[in-house]
């Protein structure tokens, strides 16, 4: 799993040297590769490279999370610019509590910054389980406390 | 066929730019830090879609569209981090959420 784990951060690595460098000339192509391998090296003897950067047990969740997730934040963005043109600015802010029920650190990121990227609501602080969450509307709030996004990140999480 | 791409990706990119001046003139309008936090978000998860998806199209199937979706994937996960450590900071600092019975002037102080 270890070995697999490096060479997937390899290929990641080199695979954004090819899309970013756009020369398929052997040299370069080669450079790139040695680039990537010696990269990934120096990372292990450094000890930062872990399962955390490179989070590779979340790719079977994902595919099924992310779409859900850009929708939601299609329909919330399209709430709060309704918000931001209306007249009298009906806004209701409140500052609430949710429980997370993720139990990785990956899980946790992975709720806390959709909370935060959906447009509405941010997440302000982590203490504990919960997350300290400012949401613009008294509507948004509820719809965040409903749970329907901590229960498809730990799904996503529970694919692993 | 590429007029009818063409004319797609404008009104992508042209609705992309809309959501972004929404967001700053929400980022104007809003009372208090936070509730300004909340029109920003605006401009970088619709605005910056709408526009990416929109030069998408322009793009085709080359190097630049690899180099547009990785600067999409830079977006949404830098944005959130980078606005929940201000958010995080500010809530650390003692900086109080605005209360519709506040006036608008009053959280602007903190």
């Amino acid at each position: 799993m270890h070995r697999f784990h490096s060479i997937s951060v390899v290929i990641s690595l080199f695979v954004f040297w090819l899309v970013l460098s756009g020369y398929f000339t052997p040299f370069l192509v080669t450079v790139g590769l040695v680039s990537s391998v010696l990269v990934v090296l120096f990372a292990h003897r450094m000890s930062v490279i872990d399962r955390e950067g490179h989070p590779l047990e979340l790719r079977a969740g994902v595919w099924s999370y992310w779409p859900w997730l850009v929708v939601e934040i299609v329909k919330s963005a399209w709430t709060v610019s309704k918000l931001i043109v209306h007249p009298r600015l009906p806004i209701s802010p409140t500052m609430m509590r949710v429980k997370m029920s993720q139990t990785s650190a990956v899980g946790q990121v992975m709720y806390a910054n959709s909370i935060t990227l959906t447009p509405g609501t941010i997440s302000v602080a982590i203490e504990g389980d919960e997350i300290l969450v400012h949401a613009l509307t008294q509507a948004g709030a509820e719809d965040l406390a409903g749970g329907e996004m901590d229960r498809r990140v730990s799904a996503c999480e529970a694919r692993a | 066929m590429s007029a009818a791409i063409d004319i797609l990706s404008m009104i992508l990119m042209g609705a992309g730019g809309v959501f972004c001046v929404i967001g700053a003139f929400g980022v104007l309008r809003m009372p208090g830090f936070y509730t300004r936090m909340h029109a920003a978000s605006v401009i970088d998860t619709l605005g910056a879609s709408l526009i990416i998806v929109g030069l998408l199209l322009q793009s085709g199937f080359t190097l630049a569209s690899g180099k547009l979706l990785i600067l999409w994937l830079l977006i949404f996960f830098c944005s959130p981090t980078a606005s929940h450590s201000l958010a995080n900071a500010a809530h650390r600092r003692g900086v109080t959420p605005w209360q519709p019975d506040q006036g608008a002037k009053s959280s602007s102080k903190n």
